[in-house]
């Protein structure tokens, strides 16, 4: 099975940019398409996507079940920000919802068939202790046992740490920014909040370019790029959908222009997506970013460990000063932390 | 394009259909799929070539492949911090990765941690927890007129209320398996493999016409909750106690949302359920035989 040819993640993108291209895949390539689909957690979006196409009865019934078990994570999604919603109402404070939720919320093209983990909310920074003591109050609780992590997000991350709840066991992180304190980047948090949409049922989201800047600064400012093909997937709805004008200015105000940047040339890379000749220019180290977003193989394994090593340090060398960055380190190492 | 690290391909692999649902294994070592390809020969390939689920066996560190080999259980969806097995119960860990496929990635079937036996067309289901007998009173029944439908996992349909058959290799475990090796002496086993973190294991592969019918499905009739190491008594079970007992026994009953709920519901309200205690494996089995004749 799939003995000569070699697959990564290129196999996944180029069935979301182009579905008729699947037109091509025997029996091994539509194997690994869904192995990668499920491990980059793109399965029920990949399903959306190729709706209406030619493909094989096993196949097809894979496609309906992925469908459906994204429809419920909908369900399930909504469901757990109204629960959120109504323990956070009597605050009379901004509640923005983030990422999955948010798109599935606003009924937007990113939203349709996509995976949706945890909750994200931001709420403003002034008002997180009286949003965490209402979530404590209201049946959630500590998922980090660990006074080390506990105290590192207190005091350095952008979220409180970890909240799940105790009776239906989801979580929720609670922003009050969208990098942490330590990154060398700061973006306008207030702003942020000051310019969300309201929603209608009370909650709200991020204004679109926001949103964009939101996705990019997460996917090149923050982590190491697991899971970046969603992201980036994301990254492609929302500028089909909502264009660039003014995006551009707005990444610059919260100055991450060349974060959003570097995300809409990624997009265009791998999903074909529509972004303006100007800013399809060249840059050496795009390749090095494209090879890690499709380290995978037709397995579903990850590929590539030097690059994903590379930018595992990567992550850590933007999220903190260096010295701070050995000592953290040298404690989770010491705690039995092995990357990768 | 240059690779950096040229990740190792898969070196070997087994494919299978069991049931309706189509499995590839790939793993870094041989004896494990050698073990699949001897005891599931029988059974077809996935329906297309295609397989529903992918379970993957691997060392941890390319050198753990060969000093003290542990074998790392991978997939389409594993669990967190699963500890690894020896080599030598490498056929374990094949199963115990599609097992996990199933529970935590099938969406088509409500999914209920039961055995099922089939007879003109109407099933029997048996549920309990481990240790109950489910597999060992399955394995029996499927030679005695009945067909082994599975040990493991009932497949409900949510749109017809039927049963579909998911006969895989029958996990026997401790004193189990000498009542079976004794009770069908001419039936092909797997290797005993000793001190599991399931206890013994031994693997018995089901009759040839469990595997021939597999695609075959089955109205449920009876469900039973049985209970070994007890004198032989049996009570009728309120249907409130057995929603409560089949949502604990459905590893995606919540997964499944309302047509989750539905598809138990119907089961509870159109099932007769009997708890049975029994001392041992001929009591059980004239238990069943009472009961069924009763229906």
């Amino acid at each position: 099975m799939g003995r000569a040819v070699r697959y990564d993640g290129d196999l996944l993108a180029r069935a979301l940019r182009d579905p008729a291209s699947t037109g091509s895949l025997d029996a091994g390539g539509w194997t690994a398409l869904i192995g990668i689909a499920r491990a980059e957690q793109l399965a029920g979006t990949l399903a959306h996507r190729l709706e209406g196409v030619a493909m094989p009865g096993a196949v097809a019934r894979i496609m309906v079940d992925a469908r459906a078990s994204a429809a419920q994570g909908r369900i399930a999604a909504l469901w757990e920000a109204e629960m959120a919603r109504r323990v956070l109402a009597p605050l009379d404070c901004p509640v923005v919802l983030l990422k999955g939720t948010a798109f599935a919320a606003a009924g937007l093209s990113a939203g349709v068939g996509r995976s949706i983990g945890d909750l994200d909310i931001l709420v403003p920074r002034d008002r997180i202790d009286a949003v965490e003591a209402a979530l404590l109050g209201a049946g959630w609780e500590w998922v980090k046992p660990d006074p080390y992590d506990d105290a590192y997000y207190r005091r350095w991350m952008h979220e409180l740490p970890p909240l799940i709840h105790r009776e239906r066991d989801r979580m929720i992180d609670v922003h009050h920014t969208i990098l942490p304190l330590t990154a060398r980047i700061t973006p306008d948090a207030a702003a942020l909040i000051a310019d969300s949409v309201a929603l209608g049922n009370g909650l709200r989201m991020l204004s679109p370019a926001d949103m964009l800047v939101h996705a990019a600064a997460h996917l090149f400012a923050d982590g190491d790029l697991a899971g970046g093909m969603r992201n980036l997937w994301d990254i492609h709805c929302l500028i089909e959908q909502f264009g660039t004008d003014g995006l551009a200015e707005r990444a610059s105000h919260h100055g991450l222009e060349a974060e959003v940047h570097r995300a809409a040339r990624l997009a265009h890379a791998l999903y074909d997506t529509a972004i303006p000749e100007a800013w399809r220019t060249r840059h050496r180290a795009d390749a090095l970013y494209r090879r890690r977003l499709t380290a995978r193989d037709g397995w579903g394994r990850p590929t590539r460990p030097l690059l994903r090593q590379g930018f595992y340090l990567r992550s850590h060398w933007l999220r903190m000063p260096p010295a701070m960055l050995a000592r953290h380190l040298w404690t989770k190492w010491r705690k039995g932390y092995r990357p990768v | 394009m240059t690779m950096m690290v040229a990740g190792p391909a898969v070196r070997h692999s087994f494919a299978v259909r069991i049931g309706p649902v189509g499995f590839r294994v790939g793993s870094d070592w041989r004896t494990p799929i050698a073990a699949l390809e001897t005891l599931y020969a029988d059974y077809p390939a996935p329906a297309d070539d295609v397989p529903d689920f992918s379970v993957r066996l691997f060392a941890r560190r390319p050198w753990r492949r060969f000093v003290r080999p542990a074998v790392m259980i991978g997939g389409d969806y594993v669990l967190p911090e699963a500890a690894p097995l020896p080599l030598a119960q490498g056929l374990l860990a094949a199963e115990m990765g599609m097992n996990l496929q199933m529970a935590l990635g099938q969406r088509r079937y409500l999914l209920l941690h039961a055995s099922a036996v089939e007879r003109d067309g109407r099933a029997l289901l048996m549920t309990g927890m481990s240790g109950a007998g489910k597999s060992t009173l399955a394995a029996l029944l499927g030679r005695r007129g009945w067909r082994l439908m599975g040990d493991e996992f009932a497949l409900i349909d949510p749109e017809t209320g039927l049963v579909h058959a998911f006969p895989r290799l029958v996990s026997l475990k401790n004193a189990a398996i000498g009542v079976v090796e004794r009770a069908i002496p001419d039936a092909r086993f797997g290797p005993l493999m000793r001190a599991t973190p399931k206890g013994d294991i031994r693997h018995l592969v089901p009759a040839a016409e469990a595997i021939a019918r597999m695609e075959e499905p089955a109205r449920p009739a009876l469900i039973l909750f049985p209970r070994y190491g007890f004198e032989p008594a049996e009570r009728p079970v309120a249907p409130s106690e057995v929603f409560v007992r089949l949502t604990q026994a459905s590893t995606n009953y919540t997964a499944l949302g309302e047509p989750g709920f539905a598809a138990l519901t119907r089961l509870v309200e159109t099932l007769p359920a009997r708890a049975i205690d029994y001392p041992d494996a001929e009591s059980a089995i004239a238990q069943v035989e009472r009961l069924w004749a009763a229906l």
